[in-house]
Parts: C-alpha cells; structure tokens; sequence
C-alpha cells in the first residue's frame, strides 16, 4: 500500500522492487503522513486486498500506525520483528527482541490478518529491475479530514550536522564511560577522520552530554554501519538493540565483562583515554 | 471542572539486572531472588508528566491503573508516594503477564469506562519486559480517543492536550481534544523522588482491587493475537578478537592497523 497526496512514481518504484499489485490511496489528508489518516488508508486497503498478512517497519510512522492498525483490525501487532517465517499451516511466525534485548521471543499470530512490523535493517530490499511489472490499483478510502484528531501544529528538526546516523557508514558512539560531555570532541574528530558520524548511548544523551538525536538504541535510533565503534559503552541490551546489524562493532572499554564484547568483532579492554588517541594517531597515519 | 488523569504503570523486572542473573524457563522468564520487581521506568515518567499537570492546574486528580498478578505493594505505591491519589489494582489470576497484550487492553479499556470521567490516559511509551509499545495504542483506538506518542512535555489547556513529541531529529508539537491518551519518553526527565510525606501519605492509601469479574470481563472469550512458540536468549553471532598490546596505546595502535587489515577503514 502507497498512500499520500499523490502516489506519483512510488508506486513504479515499488513494483521494481517485486510488489505485484500496489493498493494506492490518494487523498489530500494524507498530506505530511499524520498517522490517524494514514491509520484510515491502510484500513480501507485491508478492506479492499482481504490480505493474510500485513506487514510494515518499525519507522517513525510505522511506530506510530502498525499497532493501531492491529487493534482496528481486532488482533495485535508483533512488533519489531528480527526475522519472519510461515508455520505449516501458513501461520506467521514472528521472532523480536523481548526484555531489552535479553530474550528472542516467537510467536504464532492468531489474528486475521496477522499484523507485523519489521526492525529497519533486518532485511534488504530486493534490487530494482525496472522489467518487473504489476498492476496498480486506486483505493477509494474517502479520507475524510475529521479523521485526523491528533494535528500537528509544528514540527522543528534540528539541523542536522553533517552526515546522519542512519546514513553513516562508521559510527563513532560513546558511553557513560567517557564520564562527560568533553572526550565527545575526540569522538567527533575520529568520526570526521574516518567519514562517519557520532552516536551516543542513552546514558550518555540521559546525561545532557549529548543531543537527545545522538541516542542509538531500542528508545534511540536503529542504524547499520559498516563499522561501529563504542566507546566506553557497556552494551546494554537496549543500546545493543539499535547497533546489532552493524557489519562489525569493535569495543574499547576497561571492563572485561562488559556485554558489549559479546557482539564485538574486535574488542580492547583498556582506558578509552590512552587507547583512543593512539588509535586515532595510527589512523591518521594509515590514511593520510 | 476537575481534571482526572489516569496513569498506567506495570510492575516489571528491574531491567538493570544482571544478564547472569537473568534466566529463561519453559518460555518464561523465571524470577530469580535476587531480580527485585520495578515500576516500569517510563511509566514513571508518566506519573510524572501527571504531577507537573496538577502542580498546573488545581484539583487534579490522578488514577493509577496497573494490571497484572503478584503485585508488590511497596513497589507499586510508589506512584502514590511520589503524589499520585489513587491506585487501582486489576488484579485476577487470568491477568498473567504474557506476551499477548488483547487482555490487558480489554481490562484498561474497562477499568477507564468503570471510572467513567477519565479526561487523559497517560503511560510509558513502552514496558521494559516486552517491549510491546501497543497497549496505550490499544486503549486509544478501543475508546475511539485520539493518541500522541514519545511525548517530552505534556500540557493541558481547557479541553486540549497539547503534547512535545520526540522525533530522531528535532520534535513535534501535537495537539488533540480531550480525552485522549499520551505516552511519555525519558526525554521528559527525571521522575521526582518520594518524599518523606509522600511516603507516609502512600502508606495510609489502601488500593482499590478490581478482578475481572468487577471489570465485567470474561477472560477466556477475549480471544489471543499471539501464542508463544519459543523464548530464548539470544546466541552471540560473532567470535570476537581481543587486540593487546604493551600498554593500552599500543593497543589502540595495533587495533587501527587490524581494521586495516581487514578494509574497515
């Protein structure tokens, strides 16, 4: 399903990506996405598909639409899943991260549809083949304005500095163990070296070192870097779960039964404060 | 006319517990001894966000509705003794703490209709247990009630609540027509601290104790969305490689020549 003022060529986008009918709901309301109308457009192409399944992804919007969807269709949602599969019967089993992180749960969905939203980076998108085709079809869902009850009056982003976490293809991140907003500098210019971005733990953002927007994390931001790299982070199950799909995370951290060397691929135990600049000075070296 | 504010708040493990004390039994997690039960820290803030509304305007009153079984009195007062005025239990053996949250919903829903005059629903943006984040979504959209999540601020004004939203990259100011429900982030701040009145005034509050049948509820037709198949602890994918050096310089330097190596930088 596509929904917004106007579907435009998203809907061709999609079908290159594999989709084999597009629902398509157009409506002015649908204008800047406020979830109560969106909430309306997804029910109405539910109404019109019949689908089994109906799957979304934990985004800013998904967060917001996917379980009220759930509760208007009667079931609810099994919200940000790691992986997917079909029982026997063709059921959805749905596999995410309970506990903070601490323990995998499955389940079966009971409800028809069954409702799903997946974490942003558990999968990849099929490549585009502009040979694919599929057929479109319009939704009438007679979006009406009075739907929306939640308005938004104002919406302020900060300006971004530089490159997004979401974007970054190395993430410097650090933690409590930095101990104050000032070893950040350094984080920043290890990040500028390497073409990446700073990110944070909770604990460190809780602590006003750093902007709220630095946060990665299950309550923070979900990223996927190439190259993770924490910083006197102890790797809290719910930091853990938005860096898990980093392709490598390495450590640095003078507590040796610190979680975070559980998932790191390359892990020094010692004072950020002496390991850091050496690291930085021998990077230096190997890239200039 | 008085503002009634109600404030759900679960009591869950402390999510501070050690991963080594923290164990899985038959698709369960099993208490051990030394886990302590917690309000749900963003509920907290929720009752917090609810103090800062009636320090605001005069003769608020606050509800605070927990669901669930095995309630530790001295754990869940402490809403109360942080200022709330009253506590009400849905407690009943059906009300287990499972993954499923159509019962919970079913029960809230119940108690805020019971309660009749209810203008705001505030509650955590997500429990530390399963995570969920559905059931302030829930009760929204079983009441026909406007919602606005990861709230930072919380204001009412009349008959609007006007609500600061956290988005990754800045914030949303919201509004919505009362009643209506609010989930609140720790960008909000820290929950005040129970003071000494606080505490001895929690202690006189006896909870009101509601089953399901006081709820006029029958469990076993509130059909599940979910049946759990498996609970696990997740397994480490990856085999991790310790860089030593001399001293903790030389590691530094002997980790950025492996990264290198291996074309991560």
């Amino acid at each position: 399903m596509l929904a917004g003022p106007s579907v435009g060529d998203a809907a061709q986008t999609a079908i290159a990506h594999g989709a084999e009918v597009v629902y398509a709901v157009e409506s002015p309301v649908l204008a800047d996405a406020p979830p109560d109308a969106v909430v309306a457009a997804a029910a109405a192409t539910v109404a019109v598909a019949g689908p089994r399944i109906v799957l979304g992804a934990k985004t800013l919007l998904g967060r917001d639409v996917m379980p009220r969807l759930a509760f208007r269709l009667g079931t609810a949602l099994a919200s940000d899943c790691t992986s997917l599969a079909l029982d026997a019967d063709g059921r959805l089993l749905a596999t995410r991260p309970t506990y903070g992180g601490n323990a995998d749960a499955t389940v079966r969905c009971l409800g028809t549809p069954a409702v799903a939203s997946l974490r942003p980076g558990t999968v990849d998108a099929l490549e585009a083949d502009p040979a694919r085709t599929g057929d479109v079809v319009a939704v009438d869902a007679a979006i009406d304005a009075s739907v929306v009850r939640t308005r938004s009056v104002e919406r302020v982003e900060q300006a971004a500095e530089g490159l997004r976490l979401e974007d970054a293809r190395v993430i410097v991140s650090g933690g409590r163990g930095l101990g104050g907003p000032e070893p950040f500098e350094q984080l920043e210019a290890l990040a500028s070296l390497l073409g990446g971005a700073v990110g944070a733990s909770r604990a460190a953002c809780d602590a006003g070192w750093v902007p709220t927007s630095y946060q990665v994390g299950l309550t923070g931001k979900t990223v996927t870097p190439e190259l993770y790299i924490a910083v006197g982070i102890s790797g809290a199950s719910q930091h853990m779960a938005g860096c898990a799909n980093a392709k490598a995370i390495v450590a640095i951290n003078k507590d040796a039964g610190a979680n975070i060397f559980k998932d790191a691929r390359f892990g020094v135990i010692g004072d950020w404060a002496k390991v850091l600049p050496a690291f930085a000075e021998q990077l230096h070296e190997l890239l200039d | 006319m008085a503002l009634h504010i109600v404030v759900m708040a679960k009591q869950v493990l402390d999510p501070e517990t050690p991963l080594s004390a923290f164990r899985i039994e038959g698709n369960r997690v099993a208490a051990a001894s030394n886990m302590a039960p917690v309000v749900n820290g963003f509920d907290e803030q929720a009752v917090e966000a609810a103090l800062r509304i009636k320090e605001a305007i005069d003769g608020t009153h606050i509800t605070v509705l927990s669901y669930g079984t095995g309630f530790a009195l001295d754990v869940i007062k402490k809403p109360l003794a942080m200022g709330a005025d009253d506590l009400v239990l849905l407690q009943d053996p059906a009300f287990e703490n499972t993954i499923d949250p159509m019962l919970t919903v079913a029960a809230l829903v119940a108690a805020v209709r019971k309660l009749g005059d209810v203008d705001l629903v505030l509650a955590g943006r997500q429990a530390s247990d399963w995570d969920n984040a559905q059931v302030p979504a829930g009760i929204a959209e079983t009441l026909g009630w406007p919602i606005a999540t990861i709230a930072k601020a919380v204001e009412v004004d009349g008959t609007t609540v006007r609500v600061q939203r956290v988005l990754p990259d800045g914030h949303e100011l919201v509004e919505a027509g009362l009643s209506a429900v609010v989930t609140v982030s720790n960008e909000l701040g820290a929950p005040r601290y129970p003071n000494m009145r606080g505490i001895m005034g929690a202690r006189r509050i006896q909870p009101t104790v509601w089953s399901a049948v006081d709820l006029g509820i029958e469990p076993a037709s509130v059909a599940p969305a979910f049946e759990m198949v498996s609970l696990t602890k997740p397994e480490s994918r990856v085999e991790t490689e310790m860089i030593t050096g001399e001293d903790d310089a030389d590691a530094g330097r002997k980790l950025a020549l492996r990264l290198r190596e291996e074309h991560l930088v």
